[in-house]
C-alpha cells in the first residue's frame, strides 16, 4: 500500500503524454508511409509493362523510345527515380516531359497528364465525405439496434434485429447499390440520381445526393456493429461491476447506459480502427457503383492505365489517411477507458 | 449475545420479529442441463446490530443466497421461492422500483474482488457519490464531499485527491476500502458482506474485518458475512450458518458451532482448517468427495456421499430420506445423528488428532 498512486488528476502530465504519444506515433506513420511508397514503387516496375512504350505510340523505333524514358525520368536506376519522386513531395521538382511541378508534386500522370497531387485534391472531398458519411451511418445504425437488441435480449425486437443484421452482412455494394438505385431513384423517385455536389455550395444537396452511396457502403458494415454491439452489451451486463451498479439501486436505464456501455464500447472502437481500411476499399467499389469520381476512381483508373505516378500518389494518400484516422482512434480510446495510458 | 431466533408465521402480517427473516427460500436457475437448486429450504434469522457468518464450500448457495436478498438474480432464468422479511417488509414479491429503493440504501452489498466489482470506467469518487446522489437526491457537489468523507471513514490517506482516482490507481486493500465506503454511504441498515477478504493478503483481510466490526459498534449495522474462512467466521460474527448444497447443515452461536459442532459437514470444516498450536506434522483432514450436483442432488441427506457415518443412524435413513434441520431455534443441524453419537464420534476424533500430535510430539 506503499504505492504512490499515479498522479492523474495532474493536467499536466496528461498533455505531456498526449504530445510525446502523438509526435511518436506521427514519427512512426511517416515510417510507415515511406516504406509504402517505397514497396509500390518498387512493385510497380515488377510488373513487366512499359508506360514509356505507350507513350510513344504503335510505331516506336528505338531512339523515340529512349527519349520518351529520358522525358519521364525512367532512364535513371530504380533508387534515384524513388529519390526524385520523394525529394518531389517536400521540395518540387522540374520534369522534362511535364515541365515545372511545385512542392508537394506527386509527378503528373501518364494518362492524364494531369498533376497527380491536384488530381487527388480535387477528388478528396468525394471519397472522405463518402467514408465520413458512412462511418455515421455505421455507427449510429450498428450501435442503436445492437443496443435495442441488448436490451431485448431473447425477445421478439432481438430477433429481428439479429435476423436482419445477418441479412445485412451477406448483402453486396454491387448488388444492393443497383437495386436500391433502381426502386429509391428510378422507379419512386424518392432522391436524387447520386453524385457529388459539394458541401461549401449545398450543403442539402451534398447530403441527399449522398444519401444511397452512404446507405449502401454501410450496409454490409452496420450489421457487423449490430452484432458486436449486441454480444458486447451481453457480456458486460453479466460483468460484476454492472452487478454491483445494481447492488447500489441505479435503474436499469443507468446500469445499461452508463456502465455497460462504457464496456461495450472499447472493442467496438478497436475493430472501427481496422474497419477504416476495408471501408475505404468500400469506397472505392460504391464510387464504380454510383459512377462518382473519388479517390477510389482514380485508383482504378491508375491500376488499368499502368499509371504509376498515380497510382503511388493514391496509395499514400490513402495510406496516410488510415495511419492518421488510427491514430484517432487510439486517442479516442484512451478517453473511453482511463486504464488505457498514451504511452 | 444474541441467538438464533425462529419466529413469525409465513404469510402472516408480522410484529416485532427479528431484523431479517428468510423463510423456506428456495433459488432455482433453468439452464440447458436442466433445473439447478442452488438453494433449497433455506430458513434463517437476523438480529439488529449481530453479525451472522454464512460458511460453505464454493457452490454451497451462500452468496445465491444473499442475492436473492437483494433480488439481483434474473428474473428470466431464476425461479425463487419461499419469503424473505426485512423489517415488515417482504422482499421476493416486492417490485422492482422497491427494490432499487433498498439496494444501496438499507441493504449495501460488498463484493469480493474489488478490482471486478468496480466500474473501471469512473472515479472513486463518482461511484461512492452516485448512491448518495440517488438515494438521499444530493447534488454533485454534496454527493462528492460525502465521498470524501466516507473515504476517510474508511481509513484511505488523503481522501481529497483519492476520490478523483480511478479504481485501477487503487492497491487491492484500498480498492476493498473504497467499496466498503460505497456500500455504507447511505448507512445501510443491513450490509452483506461476500468473502469481502478473500482476495485481499493476509494483514490487510485483518483490517478490513476490523474496519467492518468498526463500523457495526458505531452505526448498529446488521452484517451478513459469507465466508469459506472459519477464521474470519470466529472473529467476526455473533451466529452461524454452514451451508451444504443449498441447504442449512447446522446453525448457532460462533461458540456452539465452533466448540461443539454437531453436523459431520462441520467437523470436516473444522478438521480441514490448519491450526496454529498444532504440529505442522500432523496432516490436515479436508472433507473426502466433491460437493454433489445440484442439479442432480443426491437423495436422502445431500451429505451422505461425502459423510464418513453414513450407517450409523440406520441402514437406509440417510440414502433415502432428507433430515431436516432441528431444533426450531438455537443450536441446530441436520443430521439424523443422535447427540449421544456425535459427542461420542467427536471426542474419538479429537482424541485421534491429539494422540497424533503428542506421537509426532
Amino acid at each position: 500500500m506503499g504505492r504512490r498512486a499515479p498522479a492523474r488528476s495532474d493536467r499536466w502530465s496528461t498533455y505531456e503524454t498526449m504530445t510525446s504519444f502523438l509526435v511518436r506515433r506521427i514519427l512512426g506513420a511517416l515510417m510507415i508511409l515511406l516504406i509504402i511508397s517505397a514497396v509500390t514503387f518498387y512493385l510497380f516496375y515488377a510488373v513487366p509493362r512499359d508506360p514509356a512504350r505507350a507513350f510513344c505510340g504503335k510505331i516506336c523505333p528505338p531512339e523515340t523510345l529512349q527519349l520518351v524514358r529520358h522525358n519521364l525520368g525512367m532512364d535513371e536506376p530504380l533508387f534515384v527515380q524513388y529519390w526524385h519522386w520523394l525529394a518531389g513531395i517536400f521540395a518540387g521538382r522540374e520534369l522534362v516531359q511535364f515541365g515545372d511541378c511545385p512542392a508537394p508534386c506527386l509527378g503528373y500522370s501518364f494518362a492524364t497528364q494531369e498533376p497527380v497531387f491536384g488530381a487527388i485534391v480535387d477528388r478528396f472531398p468525394v471519397t472522405l465525405s463518402l467514408t465520413f458519411g458512412a462511418s455515421i451511418v455505421i455507427l449510429a445504425f450498428g450501435i442503436v439496434t445492437g443496443m435495442i437488441a441488448a436490451w431485448k435480449v431473447g425477445q421478439p425486437l432481438d430477433k429481428i434485429a439479429s435476423a436482419s443484421s445477418v441479412i445485412g452482412a451477406s448483402l453486396q455494394i454491387y448488388f444492393v447499390g443497383p437495386l436500391l438505385a433502381f426502386y429509391l431513384v428510378d422507379t419512386m423517385q424518392l432522391i436524387p440520381r447520386p453524385s457529388y455536389v459539394p458541401i461549401t455550395d449545398d450543403p442539402v444537396g451534398w447530403f441527399t445526393h449522398l444519401l444511397l452511396p452512404w446507405v449502401v457502403l454501410s450496409i454490409i458494415f452496420t450489421a457487423n456493429y449490430t452484432r458486436m454491439t449486441r454480444s458486447q452489451m451481453v457480456e458486460q451486463l453479466a460483468e460484476d461491476y454492472v452487478r454491483t451498479a445494481r447492488a447500489k439501486g441505479m435503474s436499469n436505464r443507468t446500469v445499461f447506459f452508463r456502465f455497460a456501455w462504457r464496456g461495450a464500447m472499447i472493442p467496438i472502437v478497436t475493430i472501427f480502427g481496422v474497419d477504416l481500411a476495408t471501408l475505404l476499399g468500400g469506397a472505392i467499389i460504391t464510387e464504380q457503383t454510383f459512377t462518382l469520381h473519388g479517390i477510389g476512381e482514380l485508383a482504378v483508373r491508375a491500376v488499368q492505365n499502368n499509371d504509376l505516378p498515380m497510382l503511388l500518389g493514391v496509395t499514400i494518400v490513402g495510406a496516410a489517411m488510415i495511419v492518421l484516422l488510427n491514430i484517432v482512434v487510439d486517442v479516442l480510446y484512451a478517453f473511453i477507458d482511463p486504464r488505457v495510458r498514451l504511452t | 449475545m444474541t441467538t438464533v431466533s425462529w419466529s413469525g408465521e409465513p404469510g402472516t402480517s408480522r410484529g416485532p420479529g427479528p431484523f431479517l427473516s428468510v423463510r423456506d427460500l428456495s433459488v432455482e436457475f433453468s439452464t440447458e442441463d436442466g433445473v439447478v437448486h442452488a438453494v433449497d429450504g433455506l430458513s434463517f434469522d437476523l438480529e439488529k446490530g449481530t453479525t451472522l457468518g454464512i460458511v460453505g464450500e464454493s457452490g454451497s448457495g451462500k452468496s445465491v443466497t444473499n442475492l436473492a436478498i437483494l433480488g439481483l438474480h434474473n428474473p428470466a432464468y431464476t425461479r425463487i421461492g419461499g419469503e424473505i422479511w426485512l423489517e415488515d417488509r417482504e422482499l421476493i414479491s416486492a417490485d422492482r422500483a422497491t427494490m432499487e429503493k433498498l439496494r444501496g440504501d438499507r441493504v449495501a452489498m460488498i463484493f469480493q474482488d474489488p478490482l471486478t466489482a468496480l466500474s473501471p470506467f469512473h472515479t472513486i469518487g463518482r461511484q461512492i457519490g452516485e448512491v448518495y446522489r440517488k438515494h438521499r437526491g444530493a447534488s454533485k457537489k454534496e454527493a462528492r464531499d460525502r465521498a470524501v468523507e466516507m473515504l476517510r471513514r474508511v481509513g484511505i490517506p488523503q481522501p481529497e485527491v483519492r476520490v478523483d482516482h480511478y479504481p485501477h490507481e487503487f492497491s487491492g486493500g484500498m480498492r476493498q476500502r473504497a467499496m466498503i465506503a460505497m456500500a455504507l454511504v447511505c448507512d445501510p441498515d443491513l450490509l452483506i458482506a461476500d468473502e469481502p477478504t478473500t482476495a485481499l493478503d493476509v494483514t490487510v483481510q485483518a483490517q478490513i474485518l476490523d474496519l467492518l466490526k468498526d463500523l457495526q459498534q458505531q452505526f448498529g449495522t446488521s452484517i451478513i458475512l459469507i465466508t469459506h474462512d472459519l477464521g474470519v467466521v470466529a472473529n467476526t460474527a455473533d451466529n452461524v450458518l454452514v451451508m451444504y448444497a443449498g441447504r442449512a447443515a447446522e446453525r448457532g452461536t460462533v461458540r456452539e458451532v465452533l466448540r461443539e459442532p454437531r453436523h459431520p459437514y462441520t467437523w470436516g470444516l473444522l478438521s480441514s482448517m490448519p491450526r496454529l498450536n498444532s504440529s505442522v506434522d500432523v496432516p490436515l483432514k479436508p472433507v473426502r468427495g466433491t460437493p454433489p450436483s445440484l442439479l442432480n442432488p443426491p437423495s436422502g441427506c445431500p451429505f451422505h456421499p461425502r459423510c464418513d457415518y453414513p450407517r450409523l443412524a440406520g441402514p437406509e435413513l440417510c440414502f433415502g430420506q432428507r433430515p431436516d434441520i432441528s431444533p426450531e431455534t438455537g443450536h441446530g443441524d441436520a443430521c439424523y445423528l443422535t447427540l449421544a453419537q456425535k459427542s461420542e464420534l467427536r471426542t474419538a476424533q479429537t482424541e485421534q488428532t491429539e494422540d497424533r500430535t503428542e506421537d509426532r510430539a
